[in-house]
């Protein structure tokens, strides 16, 4: 969006009656974004920088304590680099996942390709909600896992450690967020014009040498465009580890849910907050330079395939 | 692209399909024990029953609550629509000061986490005379759905050659003329795939909503308070019926050829 070339529809000055209908389209939007996302955004950073009282009533009082106290205390750097560790695993089994089930469809599959194609679209449409809650019968103490087990004689007794855990969340957010790195993945491999895979079979590469020198290089876009969406969304949720990870597993999220809730100190969640943005921004940007220097080629024109 | 069916490539073909099994597998759980006649999901389940469907259109809070979320749905999409096709556009067709800043704030709901958009909102809500309330829920969902609206239909309009409107405009059309005749023609499957992903969207808010909602809850909201206090069979059927309902959303999105979803 921020690439497109401003040259075309705009060659003649513009004149008055045009500036007027630009004004009817373009004020609206703009003044609702203003008040109702950039305000916000805006006003979170001062909170920020604002004291509360003892019933943690936000006071119009300029300080830094908040931010010293993210500093200082242990459990939010502890908290941060918890959720590091759980998207960076989220990330790359959501990869791990993708990369086989896309190239299979892309490459291997011809007759049954449109409906494989939707089978792995649809999740992304289907509620957040109610696939966390899957995991949760599933997993649970009295669930369908500990139930099956018990009643195929492997287990003869429930197995606690399925729900409630730190493989609980990571497996329901695998599950919830590989759509989100399957598509981007699938579609780069699409792209790759199929005449380079096979000069590089003719050329004697054999399969894997192919896939790894030509396939997975040209798809590397993708596959950081999708690792992106699965780690950035990790960042933000706070339900799975409520639904799944129980009490001990907190991320990051749930302490900015916790501060604008049961604790009350919106100062200090204003802070957490705009650390978590600050760590999405940097991370969006990173990748999105990385994405466009791997893109070479055909490959990876734009983030959701503006090629096709 | 071999026909032949070797090692590597039975390999690939089991990996694939274990993945789309992880993918649908749960899905298909909870619609099975949807049908379940216990008060518990255990394996093998002993029978099939309607039961918690009756029970669930007794649910007045969970009917109530699938209400509130269609209004919310329907007034945020109308939101997205109304502000979202102007603005894509302004921005796809116009020149004017500050025009960078705003493509670059349009994609901010879509990028950063809806949690900080969520405590943002409550905090500053609040200020401009808007309490935590449904209101307060459809102006935060009628944000990010502009914002869906206007980057689809954006990347419809790039794609669109502008000298069909300025050959409109010269033979003297004007613009609301040209809009209707010419333009509205040529972005329809966009705005109608993006008024389709926004309901959904909509409907399936949980991060911002969670924040903006006072006493009445929002589907989503309902589910997660019901599945807090314990699980029932209840919200299987619910969610095989919220699965139905998407999975209906998007055959209406192909049938009305809104093929592209990029």
């Amino acid at each position: 969006m921020d690439t497109a070339p401003a040259a075309k529809a705009t060659v003649h000055t513009q004149n008055p009656p045009k500036r007027r209908a630009l004004l009817f389209l373009v004020l609206p939007p703009a003044l609702w974004l203003l008040c109702f996302l950039v305000l916000p955004y805006l006003g979170l950073f001062i909170q920020s920088f604002l004291g509360s009282d003892d019933l943690g009533n936000v006071v119009l009082e300029p300080t830094l304590d908040p931010w010293k106290a993210f500093f200082t205390k242990t459990l939010y750097r502890s908290t941060l680099l918890y959720t590091f560790k759980i998207a960076l695993t989220v990330t790359s089994l959501s990869v791990l996942f993708s990369v086989p089930l896309a190239y299979f469809i892309a490459f291997k599959v011809r007759r049954w390709k449109e409906l494989l194609y939707s089978l792995i679209i649809v999740p992304l449409w289907v509620s957040y909600i109610v696939r966390a809650y899957a995991w949760k019968i599933i997993l649970g103490r009295e669930g369908i896992l500990n139930s099956f087990l018990q009643w195929a004689k492997i287990t003869d007794a429930p197995v606690e450690a399925f729900l409630y855990s730190e493989w609980a969340i990571v497996i329901g957010l695998v599950h919830i967020y590989t759509p989100f790195v399957l598509m981007p993945v699938y579609t780069a491999f699409e792209q790759i014009p199929r005449s380079l895979v096979e000069a590089s079979k003719d050329l004697g590469a054999g399969r894997l040498t192919t896939f790894f020198r030509v396939v997975l290089p040209l798809s590397l876009p993708g596959v950081i465009a999708g690792g992106t969406f699965a780690f950035v969304l990790t960042l933000g949720d706070f339900l799975a580890p409520v639904l799944l990870g129980g009490t001990d597993n907190l991320m990051i999220s749930n302490v900015v849910q916790n501060l604008f809730g049961t604790s009350n100190d919106r100062p200090l969640g204003s802070v957490v907050g705009i650390v978590l943005l600050v760590v999405v921004v940097a991370l969006l940007e990173t990748t999105s330079r990385a994405e466009k220097s791997f893109a070479s080629l055909e490959s990876g024109r734009g983030r959701l395939g503006g090629a096709r | 692209m071999t026909r032949k069916f070797d090692l590597p490539t039975l390999f690939v073909g089991a990996a694939a399909a274990f993945v789309l099994a992880f993918i649908y597998l749960p899905m298909v759980v909870v619609v099975v024990y949807s049908f379940n006649p216990d008060a518990v999901n255990v394996f093998p389940m002993r029978g099939f029953s309607l039961r918690w469907y009756r029970v669930l259109l007794e649910d007045e809070q969970l009917v109530s609550a699938l209400r509130i979320s269609l209004l919310i749905a329907l007034g945020g999409t109308s939101i997205g629509l109304l502000l979202g096709v102007p603005g894509a556009i302004a921005l796809a067709r116009h020149e004017f000061p500050g025009k960078r800043i705003l493509e670059r704030i349009v994609l901010l709901p879509l990028t950063l986490p809806g949690i900080v958009t969520g405590v943002a909102m409550l905090s500053f809500f609040p200020l401009i005379g808007v309490p935590v309330s449904l209101l307060a829920v459809l102006i935060g969902h009628g944000t990010f759905l502009i914002a869906i609206t206007l980057t689809q239909v954006y990347a419809r309009l790039r794609r669109l050659d502008p000298s069909l409107e300025e050959a409109s405009a010269d033979l003297g059309a004007p613009p609301l003329t040209t809009f209707f005749r010419v333009i509205l023609p040529n972005i329809k499957t966009a705005i109608i795939g993006s008024a389709l992903l926004s309901f959904t969207l909509s409907l399936d808010e949980i991060p911002v909503t969670f924040f903006l909602i006072a006493g009445d809850n929002t589907l989503p909201i309902q589910i997660w308070a019901m599945m807090r206090r314990g699980i029932s069979p209840e919200v299987n059927a619910i969610s095989t019926l919220v699965f139905a309902g998407s999975i209906g959303l998007i055959l209406l999105g192909t049938a009305l050829g809104g093929r592209d979803k990029e």
